[in-house]
C-alpha cells in the first residue's frame, strides 16, 4: 500500500485492521482433522461424531457467544436439519447428500427467522423459555407425526447416495463419512469466521456488551439479532442433516434438552466467544465421555457437574480462557 | 425568526398518576450551547429520554428540522442526527477504547451490518476514529479495555462515540457526573471542541461548567420549564435562585 | 373419569407445583438468579422425608418438616458459599452453575441412596376417600388442596401484613431503593432462599404420591417449574398460585384426554402467554 495511512501509526489501529488475519497456528486443527484421518483409522466413526458436534457448537457460538443469547432451545434446529435428510430420503427418494444439506439448512434456517423474528424481541428468563418451548414443541410435533417419522424409535437404515455420485457411505468405518463432515465443517468455519471478523460480528459483539448503547448509536439490533439467528439455526442444521447421512438414522433425540444441554456444555468448556472454543470443547468432553462416562456413567455426571460449577465460578471463559490467562501470567511474570 | 433545530411541542409523560414532563415547549437552536438546569428529580433525564427516542411520551411531539420523529424509535432518531451520553456510562466495557468508537463509527457510515469484508479492511472506519480519539486525546489509552480506564477517561470515550455519529444535535447527560471537580476542565474542554454547527444541549448540576458553557439556559422544575433565558437573566432571576441555586449563590 | 374427578386430580398436582415453585419464583424476582437447581431442593426433601420414615419411623407432618428444616439448612450454605459469588454474573454463568448443581445433586442420590423410584408409604389418616358430601375422593389430593390453599393464605397474609414481607417485596421491585433505606438485602436474600428452599423440600414429600420420587425428578420436572414460575411472574405469589393451578389441572386434562402430544399444548400456551405478558401473566408490568 503506497497511501499513507496516519491512523495505522497508531499500534491500537494497526491490531485492529490485522486482526482478521489468518495466524499460522489457525491450520493446526485441519493438519490434525486430516492426520487423524490417516493415523486413527479405527476412530473414525467417533471422529465423525466430534466433527458434527464442532460445527454445532460453532453455530451456539454464533448466537451464544458473539450475540449472548442464551438459548436451551438450539437443538430444535440440529433436529429439524436432522429430520429434514431423514423425511427426504426415506419419503421422498430424495438420497442425494450435497443437496440435502441445502435443503436441511434452508429448514432449519427458516424456523430460524420465524423463531428469531418473534422470539428475539424478549430476554433473560421469557427467552429461555421460549427457546425451550419451541425446541419441546417440534420434538412432540415430530413424536406426534409418528408415522412419518417413526416416533421415539426413529427412522433407522436410511440410505443415501453416493458422494457427488462416486463416493459410497463408509457403513462400518465411516471413512468417507469423516472426510465428508471435515470438509464440510471447513466450508461452515470459513462461512461463521468472516461473519465473526466482519462489522456484523463487530456489532452482534457491542449487542451482547450493551445493547442500550447499540441502539443509541443506531443500530437495527432486532434485525441484527434475527440474521444471526438465522445463520446459526442453518449451520446447526446443516449439522444435523451431517448426524442422519452419516449415522443412517435419526430419532426424537436430536430435538432433546440433552442434545440441547450438551452442545451448550461443550461450547462453555471450551470457552464460547472464541471461535476455536468450540473445538477445543467438543474434543475435550467427548475423548473424556467415551473414556469414562459408559464406564460409570453417574461418576460421569457427577464430574460434569462439578466441573460446570466450577467453570461457572471460576473459568469463565473455559479451557481458552485458561490458556489465556496462564499465557498472559508466563508473559509478564514481573508485572502486577 | 429561524425554525428551531430541535423542537417539543406540549411534550407530557406520566407513569400512571405521576406526571414527569408536562407541557413542555422547548427550542433548540442551530449552533445552540444550552443548559437545562434543575433541581433532582425535575425531569431532566427523563426529557433528554423523551427526546433521544427512550421513552415515548403521552402526549405532544418531538420535532428535528420540522420533521416529526415522535414515533420513532432510539435508533431511528440517531439515524435522524440525534446524539446522546448518558449519565451512567454506557459503554462496550469488554472492548478496546479504539473499537467502542468504531463500533459507532461503521454504524454511522452504514458498515455495520456488512458481513463480507473484514471489519479491518474498512480502513475509513479506523482512521475516522482514530481522529477523533486524537481529537478527546485519548489516542494514548485506544489499545486499552474501556473498564480498565479512570471513570474520568471513560467519560470522554462516552462523548466520542456520540460525536463518531456526527449528529446535528447532541444531547450530553451530566458529562461532569462522576468526576472530581478538579478534573471537570477536561470535560469543559472537550466540550469546547465540539464542531461550531452542532447544537449542544447540556445537563449540569456543575454551575461553574454551566455558565461558562451556555448561551442559553432552561431551567426545569418538576416536569415544567420554570424559566428560560441568558445566562445573566437566568442568574438574576430571583425565583430560580430561590427554588434552585439557593441563597448561597449571591454573586 | 368425570370431570370433577378431573379437575380435584388437576388441582392437587397444581399445589404441588405451587409450593415447589412459589420458592423459586421469589428468589428470582428478589435477586434475578436463574436458580434451575430449585428441583434438586424439592428432592432432597422428598428422600429425607421418605428415609426418615422408612429408617426413623418418623410421621409423616414430622418428616415433612425435618425435610423442610434440612434443606433449608443445607441452602444457606450453598447460598453462603456458593451462590453469592454469582450476583452479579452473567445470566449464563448462573445457568451454568444451576445445571451442574442438578447434576451434582443428582448423582450424589443415585451413588447414595440408588436410582430405583421411592415409595412413599402415606400415613392411615390420608388413605382412602373422604366424602365432601357432593363428591367423594381421594383424602390425599384433598388434604393437598387444602394444604396449598393454606399456604397461599399464609403466604399473602405474610407478604402483605408483616414488615418481612414488606421488605422482600420492595427489594423485589426496586433493589437499589430498598437497599438505600436500609433493607439489608444480603441477609434478605438468604433468608428468603432458605424458606423457598424449604418450602420446595415440603413440596417434594408432600407430592412424592403424585409426582414420584427418583434421581431424574429435577431434571424431568424442571420445564414445570419453569413455566409456572414464568407465567405467574417473578415474585408474585398470587401469579404462581394461578399459573401452577392453571397448568396442574391443564397437564392432568390433557395426559388423560390426549396422551400423545398433550404436553404439545401446554408449550404452546406457554409460548403465547409469554410472547403475550414476558414478565408474567398476572404481573403489573405487562407485555
Amino acid at each position: 500500500m503506497s497511501r499513507s495511512e496516519p491512523a495505522l501509526a497508531l499500534p491500537a489501529a494497526r491490531t485492529l485492521a490485522a486482526r482478521h488475519r489468518v495466524k499460522w497456528w489457525e491450520a493446526l486443527p485441519w493438519l490434525a482433522g486430516i492426520a487423524a484421518f490417516f493415523f486413527l483409522p479405527s476412530y473414525l466413526a467417533f471422529g465423525t461424531q466430534v466433527l458434527i458436534t464442532i460445527l454445532f457448537a460453532l453455530s451456539l457460538d454464533l448466537v451464544l457467544g458473539y450475540a449472548g443469547i442464551v438459548t436451551l432451545g438450539h437443538a430444535a434446529f440440529f433436529g429439524a436439519g436432522a429430520y429434514t435428510v431423514g423425511l427426504l430420503a426415506a419419503h421422498f427418494g430424495w438420497k442425494e447428500p450435497l443437496s440435502g444439506l441445502v435443503a436441511a439448512a434452508a429448514v432449519a434456517g427458516a424456523i430460524g427467522f420465524a423463531s428469531g423474528y418473534v422470539l428475539l424481541r424478549t430476554r433473560g428468563l421469557a427467552l429461555l423459555m421460549l427457546t425451550l418451548c419451541t425446541m419441546a414443541i417440534l420434538q412432540e410435533s415430530a413424536n406426534v407425526a409418528a408415522s412419518y417419522t417413526g416416533g421415539f424409535d426413529g427412522m433407522p437404515d436410511l440410505t443415501f447416495a453416493p458422494l457427488l455420485g462416486i463416493i459410497p457411505f463408509d457403513v462400518l468405518y465411516f471413512r468417507s463419512q469423516y472426510l465428508y463432515a471435515l470438509v464440510v465443517l471447513f466450508v461452515c468455519f470459513v462461512v461463521v469466521r468472516m461473519l465473526v471478523y466482519a462489522p456484523f460480528g463487530q456489532s452482534l459483539t457491542g449487542i451482547r456488551e450493551n445493547v442500550l448503547r447499540m441502539h443509541a448509536v443506531g443500530a437495527p439490533v432486532h434485525a441484527r439479532l434475527v440474521i444471526a439467528y438465522t445463520v446459526s439455526a442453518a449451520i446447526a442444521g446443516v449439522a444435523g442433516a451431517l448426524f442422519t447421512q452419516a449415522n443412517a438414522f435419526v430419532n426424537l433425540a436430536t430435538l432433546g434438552l440433552d442434545r440441547a444441554a450438551g452442545v451448550l456444555i461443550v461450547l462453555i468448556l471450551g470457552g464460547y466467544g472464541r471461535l476455536y472454543g468450540a473445538f477445543v470443547g467438543a474434543i475435550a468432553y467427548m475423548v473424556l465421555e467415551r473414556a469414562l462416562a459408559n464406564a460409570y456413567p453417574t461418576a460421569w455426571q457427577l464430574g460434569v457437574g462439578l466441573t460446570l460449577m466450577a467453570v461457572a465460578l471460576f473459568a469463565r471463559n473455559g479451557i481458552f480462557g485458561l490458556a489465556d490467562a496462564l499465557r498472559r501470567r508466563l508473559a509478564a511474570p514481573g508485572s502486577k | 425568526m429561524n425554525a428551531a433545530l430541535l423542537e417539543t411541542r406540549g411534550l407530557c409523560k406520566s407513569f400512571g398518576a405521576i406526571e414527569v414532563a408536562r407541557e413542555i415547549d422547548f427550542r433548540l437552536e442551530r449552533g445552540a450551547r444550552h443548559a437545562l438546569i434543575g433541581p433532582n428529580g425535575a425531569g431532566k433525564t427523563t426529557f433528554v429520554n423523551l427526546l433521544s427516542g427512550l421513552l415515548r411520551p403521552s402526549r405532544g411531539r418531538v420535532l428535528l428540522d420540522g420533521e416529526d420523529l415522535t414515533s420513532l424509535a432510539q435508533a431511528k432518531r440517531v439515524k435522524r442526527g440525534i446524539a446522546r451520553t448518558f449519565q451512567i456510562n454506557q459503554l462496550f466495557h469488554g472492548l478496546t477504547v479504539l473499537e467502542n468508537v468504531c463500533i459507532a463509527v461503521a454504524e454511522r457510515l452504514g458498515a455495520g451490518g456488512s458481513m463480507l469484508r473484514p471489519a479491518g479492511r474498512r480502513r475509513d472506519v479506523l482512521a475516522e476514529a482514530v481522529g477523533l480519539l486524537e481529537t478527546l486525546r485519548l489516542e494514548d489509552d485506544a489499545g486499552r479495555r474501556v473498564h480498565e480506564l479512570p471513570y474520568g477517561r471513560q467519560r470522554l470515550v462516552e462523548i466520542a462515540i456520540a460525536l463518531g455519529l456526527r449528529p446535528r444535535v447532541l444531547l450530553l447527560d451530566e458529562p461532569a457526573a462522576g468526576i472530581p471537580s478538579a478534573e471537570s476542565h477536561i470535560i469543559l474542554a472537550a466540550i469546547a471542541t465540539l464542531p461550531r454547527d452542532i447544537a449542544v444541549l447540556i445537563i449540569e448540576h456543575d454551575m461553574d461548567l454551566v455558565f461558562r458553557f451556555a448561551q442559553r439556559i432552561t431551567v426545569l422544575v418538576s416536569g415544567a420549564i420554570y424559566a428560560e433565558g441568558s445566562p445573566a437573566e437566568i442568574a438574576a432571576n430571583r425565583d430560580v435562585r430561590a427554588v434552585y441555586l439557593g441563597s448561597a449563590a449571591d454573586a | 373419569m368425570d370431570l370433577t374427578g378431573i379437575l380435584l386430580g388437576g388441582l392437587a398436582a397444581g399445589m404441588v407445583l405451587f409450593i415447589v415453585s412459589v420458592g423459586l419464583s421469589v428468589t428470582m424476582g428478589l435477586m434475578g438468579f436463574v436458580n434451575l437447581a430449585h428441583g434438586g431442593f424439592a428432592m432432597l426433601g422428598g428422600y429425607v422425608a421418605v428415609m426418615s420414615m422408612r429408617h426413623w419411623s418418623l410421621p409423616f407432618p414430622a418428616a415433612l418438616a425435618l425435610g423442610f428444616v434440612a434443606i433449608a439448612a443445607l441452602s444457606v450454605v450453598l447460598e453462603r458459599l456458593l451462590y453469592a459469588r454469582l450476583y452479579q454474573a452473567s445470566e449464563l454463568d448462573q445457568v451454568l452453575f444451576s445445571i451442574g448443581l442438578v447434576f451434582v445433586l443428582i448423582a450424589a442420590i443415585t451413588l447414595g441412596i440408588g436410582p430405583e423410584s421411592q415409595t412413599l408409604v402415606l400415613p392411615d389418616w390420608l388413605r382412602g376417600q373422604t366424602d365432601l358430601g357432593f363428591i367423594r375422593y381421594r383424602t390425599y389430593s384433598l388434604a393437598l388442596i387444602a394444604v396449598g390453599t393454606l399456604l397461599l393464605i399464609g403466604l399473602w397474609l405474610g407478604f402483605e401484613r408483616t414488615r418481612l414481607g414488606a421488605r422482600i417485596r420492595a427489594a423485589v421491585d426496586n433493589r437499589r431503593m430498598a437497599e438505600s433505606l436500609g433493607v439489608d438485602v444480603g441477609r434478605l436474600f438468604t433468608l428468603t432462599f432458605a424458606i423457598g428452599s424449604g418450602l420446595a423440600a415440603v413440596g417434594g414429600g408432600l407430592g412424592a404420591e403424585i409426582l414420584g420420587l427418583d434421581p431424574q425428578y429435577p431434571l424431568r420436572y424442571l420445564p414445570y417449574f419453569l413455566i409456572v414460575v414464568a407465567v405467574g411472574g417473578l415474585g408474585r405469589v398470587t401469579g404462581v398460585f394461578c399459573a401452577a393451578l392453571l397448568i396442574g389441572v391443564l397437564d392432568f386434562v390433557l395426559k388423560v384426554e390426549f396422551p400423545k402430544g398433550g404436553s404439545m399444548f401446554i408449550y404452546a400456551l406457554t409460548l403465547m402467554a409469554l410472547l403475550w405478558r414476558p414478565q408474567g401473566l398476572l404481573s403489573r408490568r405487562g407485555g
